[in-house]
């Protein structure tokens, strides 16, 4: 099977450790990752800030880059999200503005294949027990795109689950929104701030050494409120947790 | 132009988009209900008609048990004991007074020697609120959801003879009154009667969203059970 | 606090005071997350949930889709059943409407049962400047009169007072408008809801004229459904010689039947009872029981222009339940005084910009106030998309376009204020249609990840006012995968 590694505009520059975490537990599990060089954005921000007309041409260019492949992984809940939810979208509103059935056509092939990571392993790969080892306290939070976008539901969990060592403890009021949400982060800097400082209380609440979820976005906003209120927690992406073992441990 | 010819002019224009021609055929205006094939296609109701399966018995009981959830008290006697029983509650509460629809069988007073006001057209809201109880029938109850439906028959009068006095007393024949859910109680009623739907006394949760029971309704409504009658029986 | 939404400022600027007021955060946190849990609880007794949700949505969509006609059917039966419908395109007509009914009765004063129509048309204002008084009697819109205050909420207009506010609100305020609040009067919920009864019965008892909306009308008979707790419902609908009931447009449902879907997602979403305490169906008039004379204003007042739009007019399914309030995370902590509109959180949200164009500073702001996390349509009992209408609001504040404002077709300019940002979002796109572009970027951020400030000056504050700033790593990860063939050549 030809997959392609869809890393996102966001990991790859600021969060390279998460992309090769993805291709060592990837190649682990005997999957051949390919990571198409002229890949790009999907235009999630850019359409969520509503900026749709710009927000086409990245995900016709998405398409044309990913669009020969088997299946797309990406580790990122949102921007899975994007193009499984929203692309379609897309080429309705693009349908009902008078301009045909084009970008339908052009993002149709790319949509059913594109996996968030958990998604990828336990429903394509069948499997839950990836041979990780991660001598930690966890606490899980379900990122909102990944939960009620794609519908994650418990793979993250069944994955953290049988990790070696590691042991998951529950996020109180984990479905709550962490408050980044793309630009609402800085159009309501207040609002998502406090919504981000309860989301910190809570998970030190639980005494877990590592907040543990699968959207480096959500991660950014949510360790930068760590780092500032000083507790000592860390944000970890689920790939580096899944990719860690006992040869080679994560830090 | 009159202001509706001006908003269904806006409403015909605003759904220019979504005008399918082939329903403009026949206009999807119900003759009555559930006879519009069109607007039954539209909407799938393949929701259920009632929530799990339950005996007759056990219908009543779940009525009886979302009643008092909802802090009803509820009472359940046989027919014999009806007069009895509602002289009991009137007395209990001190009751010198009580409001009596016209149609409500005289036999359910028969024990009580609390002054009887018939529920008349006359009657002012200030006399209303000066009587201490009432007592009524009920159209259909609803075991699912706890809630007792008058409709303005004449067992049960008026609607405002249940609103005013603080203490409602009403009976509900078992089984024969009794429906699971809120769908089969719709079945029941007629729409052209004004009805009022009543689950336990009133309520607010208008207070830090907390519920308090006890507002402008009744803030007692004790409900009687009659067990072993269809309504037939008693109304006919 | 003035009592009007008027001038309201942009939601981030309103929702910074409410963040950072701890009593204000303590009552709604308190509220939201009491109804919260009991809303699930109650929507998890009903094992068809899913399917009566979908029900419900099809009926509003297929009444939205015919409601021109559904209005003729509704005005017929409601006439034949001896009502009177009157017509309003607007705030400014229904007003004019009621005043002169009222008037024409010879009462100074009606009773009214709480209603988000006549809140948005803001009629109890209009009747005082014709000299009428009208009378709150829903225990949380009688908390807001007596306080001079806005509700901010839909369901529970003063959640955002708890019963120390409540009790000192009605010992100050009550002796003013009627029957004083008894003496010794203490916070527990039970005596204030005792004071509200002893402070109202003397309205209601002598109350002429009830003023209502109602929950739903029904197009095959004429008969309208108001949904209710306390009582002070029922009260205005049955004992008033007259009625005057101000709805929506969009309230139809067409048939009898469609009662039983919502009947019951629509107390479990709200209150999260299995049912509420009291509900009142009136089918025109009755000889001898209820009010003698009963008018039903139908209102727009914007709803045809939110009709008009494919994408928006979902917001029209809404059956106010306030769900989505009590979900939000934006809304619990922003308070729904922020939204400056009597429709507050994400249905208010995209209500309000409909209803009232996205000229205003406030309703331009709107589309933002939320961070798309999705509760809201989650619980939505007839699943209105609002993170979809949300973004599709906000493309109408960026890039304007064909709208429709009061029934005529307008084109609205993109607004002012989003040029930097425009101009960002295309520098992004360009960017990132040009993967090498992209790289030079990442490299140049790695190569002065050393400069880098913590935090931020000027409009960069906005991240760095409260979270740090990621660090840059040495290389994008296309550079290692490059320079690694992927991993393969063992390098780290």
């Amino acid at each position: 099977m030809r997959v392609a590694l869809f890393l996102t505009c966001v990991n790859d520059t600021l969060y390279p450790d998460t992309g090769r975490a993805v291709v060592k537990l990837l190649t682990r599990l005997g999957v051949d990752v390919d990571f198409p060089m002229a890949q790009t954005c999907c235009g999630q921000a850019h359409y969520n800030t509503g900026y749709r007309h710009e927000a086409e041409p990245l995900a016709r260019h998405f398409s044309d880059v990913f669009g020969e492949y088997e299946a797309i992984v990406t580790p990122s809940g949102s921007c899975g999200a994007m193009v499984r939810e929203l692309y379609p979208r897309m080429g309705e509103r693009a349908r009902a503005e008078g301009r045909g059935d084009t970008l339908s056509a052009t993002l149709a092939p790319v949509v059913p294949k594109t996996y968030e990571l958990t998604e990828f392993l336990v429903d394509m790969l069948g499997v839950t027990d990836v041979g990780a080892y991660y001598p930690h306290k966890v606490t899980y939070h379900p990122t909102c795109h990944g939960l009620r976008g794609l519908g994650l539901g418990e793979r993250p969990r069944r994955l953290l689950q049988a990790v070696k060592g590691l042991e998951l403890v529950e996020l109180p009021g984990a479905e709550e929104c962490c408050g980044f949400g793309g630009t609402f982060a800085l159009k309501n800097s207040d609002v998502s701030a406090a919504m981000g400082a309860d989301k910190v209380r809570n998970a030190e609440s639980t005494g877990a050494e590592v907040l543990c979820a699968a959207d480096n976005s959500c991660l950014m906003h949510i360790g930068g409120t760590m780092a500032r209120l000083s507790t000592g927690m860390r944000p970890v992406h689920i790939a580096e947790i899944l990719a860690s073992t006992e040869e080679e441990p994560a830090v | 132009m009159s202001s509706r010819e001006r908003i269904l002019g806006r409403v015909r224009r605003a759904l220019a988009d979504a005008q399918d021609p082939r329903q403009d055929d026949t206009p999807p205006v119900p003759e009555g209900p559930g006879r519009d094939p069109q607007y039954e296609q539209a909407v799938p109701r393949d929701y259920l008609r009632e929530h799990g399966e339950r005996s007759v018995a056990e219908t009543v009981d779940l009525l009886a048990e979302n009643l008092a959830d909802y802090r009803a008290i509820v009472h359940r006697c046989a027919p014999a004991d009806l007069a009895a029983m509602i002289a009991g509650m009137l007395a209990a509460r001190g009751a010198k007074t009580v409001l009596v629809p016209p149609g409500l069988d005289p036999g359910w007073l028969a024990a009580t020697d609390a002054e009887r006001i018939p529920d008349q057209v006359e009657s002012t809201p200030h006399e209303l609120d000066q009587v201490d109880s009432v007592v009524t029938a009920c159209a259909v109850a609803i075991a699912e959801t706890g809630t007792i439906v008058l409709d303005g028959s004449p067992d049960q009068g008026r609607r405002r003879i249940t609103l005013v006095p603080d203490h409602h007393i009403c009976v509900v024949r078992v089984p024969g009154q009794v429906v699971s859910s809120v769908p089969q109680a719709l079945e029941r009623l007629d729409p052209a009667r004004p009805s009022t739907w009543i689950s336990g006394p009133s309520a607010t949760s208008d207070i830090e969203l907390d519920r308090v029971e006890g507002v402008h309704g009744p803030r007692t409504l004790e409900v009687v059970l009659v067990e072993g009658q269809a309504s037939a029986d008693v109304t006919s | 606090m003035s009592g009007t939404f008027v001038g309201m400022p942009a939601f981030p600027k309103a929702a910074h005071e409410a963040v950072h007021d701890q009593t204000l955060r303590g009552n709604l946190r308190h509220a939201t997350h009491t109804i919260r849990a009991k809303r699930e609880k109650a929507v998890s007794e009903v094992s068809d949930w899913a399917a009566l949700r979908e029900a419900g949505k099809r009926i509003k969509d297929h009444t939205l889709r015919h409601l021109d006609r559904y209005l003729v059917q509704l005005e017929e039966s409601v006439t034949a059943a001896g009502g009177t419908v009157h017509w309003a395109a607007d705030a400014d007509e229904a007003n004019r409407i009621v005043a002169d009914l009222v008037k024409a009765t010879g009462e100074p004063e009606v009773v009214k049962v709480k209603s988000m129509a006549t809140q948005e048309i803001g009629l109890n204002e209009a009747l005082e400047a014709e000299g009428i008084r009208a009378y709150e009697t829903d225990l949380a819109e009688l908390i807001v009169q007596l306080g001079k205050d806005r509700p901010s909420h839909i369901l529970v207009p003063a959640i955002h007072r708890n019963r120390g506010e409540i009790r000192d609100i009605f010992r100050g305020e009550m002796g003013e408008w009627g029957r004083p609040a008894p003496e010794g009067l203490t916070d527990t919920p039970a005596e204030l809801a005792e004071a509200a009864r002893l402070h109202l019965r003397e309205k209601f008892l002598r109350a002429k004229v009830g003023v209502s909306g109602a929950n739903f009308m029904i197009a095959e008979t004429g008969t309208l459904v108001v949904v209710e707790s306390e009582g002070n419902g029922r009260m205005c609908l049955t004992l008033p010689e007259t009625l005057i009931s101000v709805v929506g447009i969009e309230k139809i449902l067409p048939t009898w039947r469609d009662l039983e879907v919502f009947l019951q997602t629509l107390p479990r979403s709200s209150t999260a009872e299995r049912m509420n305490p009291y509900t009142t169906m009136w089918t025109g008039t009755t000889d001898g029981d209820g009010p003698e004379n009963f008018h039903l204003v139908l209102l727009d007042n914007g709803r045809t222009d939110s009709l008009a739009d494919e994408v928006g007019r979902q917001a029209l399914r809404c059956i106010r339940c306030s769900a989505c309030l009590n979900v939000c995370p934006v809304y619990e902590r922003a308070g729904g005084h922020a939204y400056g509109s009597v429709y507050p959180g994400p249905i208010g949200a995209i209500l309000s910009p409909q209803l009232r164009g996205v000229g205003s500073e406030i309703d331009a702001s709107l589309p933002y106030a939320s961070s798309l996390c999705g509760a809201c349509y989650e619980v939505c009992p007839v699943a209105i998309d609002i993170p979809e209408v949300l973004v599709h609001l906000r493309e109408r504040v960026v890039e304007g376009g064909a709208v429709t404002e009061r029934g005529n077709k307008v084109v609205l300019k993109p607004a002012k204020g989003h040029a930097a940002e425009r101009a960002a979002m295309r520098a992004a796109r360009w960017a990132f249609s040009r993967p090498g572009a992209l790289r030079a970027g990442q490299r140049l951020a790695s190569r002065t990840r050393r400069l880098h400030p913590r935090s931020l000056p000027g409009p960069g504050k906005a991240w760095s006012g409260s979270r740090d700033l990621p660090t840059v790593p040495k290389e994008p990860f296309r550079d290692w995968w490059q320079r690694t063939n992927g991993g393969k050549d063992g390098a780290k």
